[in-house]
């Protein structure tokens, strides 16, 4: 594979979007004073694009993101970092290229938004105040929903590496020191959370380093959803063909409590107990969000053609934050289109333009079931006038047929072309 | 503010704003095919391409005529031929600029 940095998108696009705009006839580019200001908060895969594309399409407005971590740290991918196939610096990239757009990015944590005064507060820094804000929170985890859950994390006992980084890289060195012959558990929420397929993919290539490392381990999936909830035949398939012996998948598995001191799962019908445990916590928008949530406790509600807030005007919220449309999943992909359309028409109100009604998000989401195979789930999504949401196309979207080597060329593919989009 | 900046715009800006839903529509590609269709890897890219050729490219993975697609004929069979078009244009005018 070539080492090409996912950093290397050229000047050109940035440049030539501000020259577009002078021919315009608009307010000076660069030196000039900003027609508005916008701020994001958060610099995941929503949050940085909407930054990098409102910057791109407009530069006569003020683009601040704020973020709290150095790095970004992509969850997709993040798998194979737990395979053994992938190290973290693989995944991790600097906000640094998003200066090329004239994103002023702040590292700081936002303590609160306050609408009165449109401002967001910040910890260190002094208050930014916009005329548009974009909250790209991602998730938090509900670790109060299981009993013994949050002492277990807090302890380092158990890891549920959902958000990329350090608890990715505990939960490799957990996996490494697990002894062959060891049943190791994936604990999966009850569905709506971030990335669908997801926990399968993670079941699937950690079982394919106990197939080459550790090939008396087992690997226990403890499902609370009644049956795989994203691409099930294909990864049914991948199971009984490569892992026969290796992969148990248990429905209806919902966990009650944990017991970290004897490492022992509680459902509701019996008690499992497994040398390692991953557990998936249930989630709800990041808890910054938490007053613009509308949606059974935990998501916020968004009109999808603006992705303005269904409590707040002027705030608009974006990616796994959002109570997700029919057949919409929490995805890094979704977050990256629902930035460019929530972008488009931030840039529209704020400048007097006409908002785009006729929105159209897409998805695809590739995962990975050995160190090289792979396969995609896809849908497209349009605004439904009838329903006032974005529902699936019938017709289109779908699977792969089969999975392959191609797709997972096209997986790492995507995943670079992603990077580069979101951070420039 | 609104009303002012409404009051400023050109109609250069105008013209620009009649192909907004194309360009949004065109940025949801570049989540696999790159920014401005700019792709490393395996991906194609798709920038600079003739406007006439990526549309007939288009029209035939919607239509099943390109047999070794995996995900393309997939998302083309979302979209009508008039939307496929104005992707195509956003695309070309992309490259142009």
């Amino acid at each position: 594979m070539r080492q090409a940095h996912p950093m290397s998108l050229s000047r050109r696009h940035f440049l030539g979007a501000g020259a577009s705009l002078a021919l315009a006839g608009c307010a000076a580019v660069g030196g000039g004073k900003p027609i508005a200001r916008v701020v994001v908060v958060g610099g995941g895969y929503g949050g940085a694009t909407a930054a990098k594309y409102i910057r791109s399409w407009d530069p006569r407005i003020e683009v601040t993101l704020v973020e709290r971590n150095e790095f970004f740290v992509s969850c997709p991918i993040s798998n194979l970092v737990l395979a053994g196939t992938k190290r973290i610096e693989d995944v991790t990239l600097p906000y640094t290229g998003l200066a090329r757009y004239g994103v002023k990015v702040v590292r700081d944590e936002v303590t609160a938004l306050d609408f009165d005064s449109k401002q967001v507060r910040l910890a260190r820094g002094d208050p930014l105040p916009y005329d548009r804000l974009i909250v790209a929170p991602g998730i938090d985890f509900q670790f109060d929903k299981v009993p013994g859950l949050a002492a277990a994390d807090a302890g380092g006992r158990v890891h549920h590496a959902w958000k990329a980084g350090p608890q990715t890289v505990a939960l490799r060195r957990q996996l490494e020191a697990l002894p062959d012959g060891g049943v190791f558990a994936i604990a999966i929420p009850k569905a709506p959370y971030r990335c669908p397929p997801g926990p399968y993919e993670r079941a699937s290539v950690i079982a394919h380093y106990f197939k080459q490392s550790k090939p008396r381990s087992k690997l226990v999936i403890l499902d609370a959803n009644p049956d795989v909830v994203s691409k099930k035949g294909l990864f049914v398939k991948a199971w009984s063909e490569l892992y026969p012996g290796i992969i148990e998948y248990r429905p209806n598995s919902e966990l009650v409590e944990f017991d970290a001191q004897r490492n022992v799962a509680r459902l509701q019908f019996e008690d499992f107990r497994a040398e390692l445990f991953n557990i998936i916590p249930p989630q709800q928008a990041g808890r910054i969000a938490q007053p613009l949530v509308s949606v059974n406790n935990q998501w916020v509600g968004v009109d999808f053609q603006t992705f303005e807030t269904a409590r707040v005007p002027g705030v608009h919220v974006i990616g796994d934050a959002t109570a997700s449309a029919p057949g919409m999943p929490k995805s890094g992909f979704m977050a990256n289109n629902h930035a460019k359309v929530a972008a488009d028409s931030v840039i529209a109100l704020l400048t007097g333009a006409p908002v785009n009604r006729e929105t159209i998000l897409t998805n695809t989401c590739y995962s990975f079931v050995s160190d090289t195979e792979a396969m995609h789930v896809a849908s497209v999504h349009k605004w439904d006038a009838a329903q006032k949401t974005v529902v699936p196309v019938a017709g289109a979207g779908g699977v792969s047929a089969a999975r392959s080597a191609l797709e997972g060329e096209y997986a790492l593919s995507w995943a670079r072309n992603i990077w580069a989009d979101t951070l420039g | 503010m609104s009303t002012a900046l409404a009051a400023g715009l050109s109609l250069a800006a105008i013209a620009q704003t009649a192909e907004r839903p194309g360009r949004t529509w065109a940025a949801t590609c570049a989540a696999c095919h790159g920014s401005d269709g700019k792709a490393q890897g395996a991906i194609p890219s798709i920038s600079g391409r003739d406007t006439e050729q990526l549309y007939r490219t288009l029209l035939e993975f919607k239509n099943g005529q390109r047999p070794t697609a995996t995900v393309m004929h997939q998302h083309a069979k979302g979209y009508t031929d008039d939307e496929l078009r104005r992707i195509a244009q956003a695309f070309a005018a992309q490259a142009a600029r």
